[in-house]
């Protein structure tokens, strides 16, 4: 009987997450334009898709801003983490509150807090304060990945490793980056998946005439759905589901 | 000494990208365009319309905080009781595939969904139903928030809950505890942390909102996201704009004094 009820209750859960884009993904086959009628199958949607080079170049920054944002992230927060492990208690203290802020802060504070810095410094809003912008939000996430990496490292392996003649360098990246890799792969691909998905610090810090795929879709939307947003969404749930498969298969094998 | 020179590039970047611009937006709102202090920005929250903005807001995020909360919970406990390779494949469907896929497509989704002539419209006549006209209200809102923010309290919930000890559980009932006395005596209080970083992880993006309030709203309904949006995007008054946020910062920082308060580990947003 319980079992029942948690079986009804998970199908309950995912009817909810998943409907939604089920009927994004029917309709994106509809040739009729209206969502309320089947006009039959087709695939004009995604020509179009694939024509329209807006969304294509505003795949290319969301990819770019995301990789680059990331991969800055990730360097910088490492590297943090080391510095903040070594510090006294009350400045890693100050330090950690205020790694917190970007993520509990509201986005759109801290969206409207690094505009109002870009323009009173002279920058001019493009795709480079986006990146900084991103870059900002990022690292928290690195950091709260690797610090309980770094929390855990034996301290007396690597002194072991000097004490045996490695250089400083060669015992770090011999000993220490092997340990704490999972958390700045994690850390990474966290910071990757914020970044993909952020709308609101992205529409604040953004010049004119450059999208990523959020804001590009936001402001379609203010004109009313085009059904090429549902070719689009399709092809990003096909190419999430597609990545996950990819990513969990050698896993199941070895359990 | 040396090692702590690895965190000196963050340092700069946490002072300029973090600490300035905070500051920045005290600066803005207390302020006026010739720079002289002035709380005129910040009172501005009492005009009947932003009141009412701000009211809605708290409104709609404390329902979407509850509905999120109460259907969390058991989700939570069930994925407790399962095996853990069963258990992390679901927390992808339930938490990474839908953050994956873009926050704003799957707003449309229930535009689409909801709309006078949208899919479940269509559904109930012809089904012979009366229709609903739930777009372009508070309900469909508060539809879009808990799609969106779902997620944000499930993660917390079931790191703290993974990591309570079934023998305690067990124990309980050893001891002649009913299922209803366990649950409250044991399992609820050993789940506060997650509960308080999920309350604050669903509650300050949905007070703060107004991209949901915008696709779902028809920009007819105004949250003080809206509000705050509008000054900055098309009047650009920016120190009406840094006033107003200050308000939610105030929501902000008493979120961020509970978590401290409760959630020492970071289970919140660890993932």
């Amino acid at each position: 009987m319980k079992n029942i009820c948690q079986k009804v209750y998970l199908a309950v859960i995912f009817i909810f997450l998943y409907v939604p884009i089920a009927a994004l993904v029917v309709l994106s086959f509809n040739e009729s334009k209206y969502m309320s009628s089947w006009g039959g199958f087709t695939l004009k949607w995604y020509e179009n898709l694939l024509n329209s080079d807006i969304i294509l170049s505003a795949l290319q920054n969301t990819l770019i801003i995301a990789l680059i944002s990331a991969f800055t992230a990730t360097v910088i927060g490492t590297a943090a983490c080391l510095g903040i492990n070594n510090m006294q208690k009350l400045p890693r203290t100050i330090v950690m509150g205020i790694t917190n802020i970007p993520m509990l802060n509201a986005d759109i504070v801290t969206g409207i807090s690094l505009m109002l810095c870009f323009m009173a410094f002279g920058f001019t809003l493009s795709m480079q304060t986006v990146i900084l912008a991103h870059i900002t939000f990022n690292i928290p996430y690195v950091i709260l990945s690797v610090m309980p990496r770094i929390k855990q490292l034996e301290p007396s392996i690597y002194e072991a490793a000097l004490d045996l003649g490695a250089s400083r360098p060669y015992a770090f990246v011999k000993i220490v980056l092997p340990d704490i890799m999972p958390g700045i792969l994690s850390g990474f691909l966290l910071a990757f998946t914020m970044s993909l998905d952020d709308f609101i610090i992205t529409h604040f810090t953004k010049g004119a005439g450059i999208n990523t795929i959020s804001t590009l879709v936001y402001s379609e939307l203010r004109k009313g759905i085009k059904p090429n947003l549902y070719a689009l969404s399709t092809i990003m749930f096909a190419a999430v589901l597609l990545l996950l498969i990819i990513m969990n298969l050698p896993k199941k094998q070895k359990s | 000494m040396r090692k702590q020179l690895a965190a000196g590039p963050y340092l700069l970047w946490m002072t300029g990208f973090i600490v300035i611009p905070l500051l920045l937006v005290l600066y803005y709102g207390l302020t006026n365009e010739a720079g002289a202090f002035t709380l005129e920005n910040v009172l501005n929250i009492t005009e009947p319309q932003r009141l009412a903005a701000l009211g809605r807001s708290l409104k709609l995020s404390l329902i979407c905080t509850g509905i999120c909360l109460l259907l969390s919970y058991p989700l939570a406990m069930i994925l407790k009781g399962m095996s853990k390779a069963g258990r992390s494949g679901l927390m992808i469907f339930i938490f990474i595939l839908p953050m994956w896929m873009n926050a704003l497509l799957r707003t449309m989704a229930w535009q689409v969904i909801l709309n006078r002539n949208g899919l479940l419209n269509t559904l109930l006549s012809t089904l012979g139903l009366p229709t609903v006209n739930i777009i372009n209200t508070n309900t469909a809102i508060v539809f879009g928030m808990v799609y969106n923010y779902l997620p944000f309290m499930v993660l917390p919930l079931y790191n703290v809950m993974v990591k309570i000890n079934d023998d305690v559980i067990d124990a309980a009932s050893d001891l002649g505890a009913t299922w209803l006395q366990t649950f409250i005596h044991v399992l609820l209080p050993l789940s506060v942390p997650g509960i308080i970083s999920g309350i604050t992880m669903v509650f300050v993006p949905a007070l703060t909102t107004f991209v949901i309030s915008d696709i779902l709203g028809g920009g007819m309904i105004l949250l003080i996201g809206n509000v705050i949006n509008q000054e900055f995007t098309f009047t650009a008054n920016w120190n009406l704009g840094s006033g107003l946020s200050l308000i939610l910062m105030i929501f902000i920082l008493f979120s961020m004094f509970l978590i401290a308060k409760y959630d020492k580990e970071g289970n919140g947003t660890a993932i």
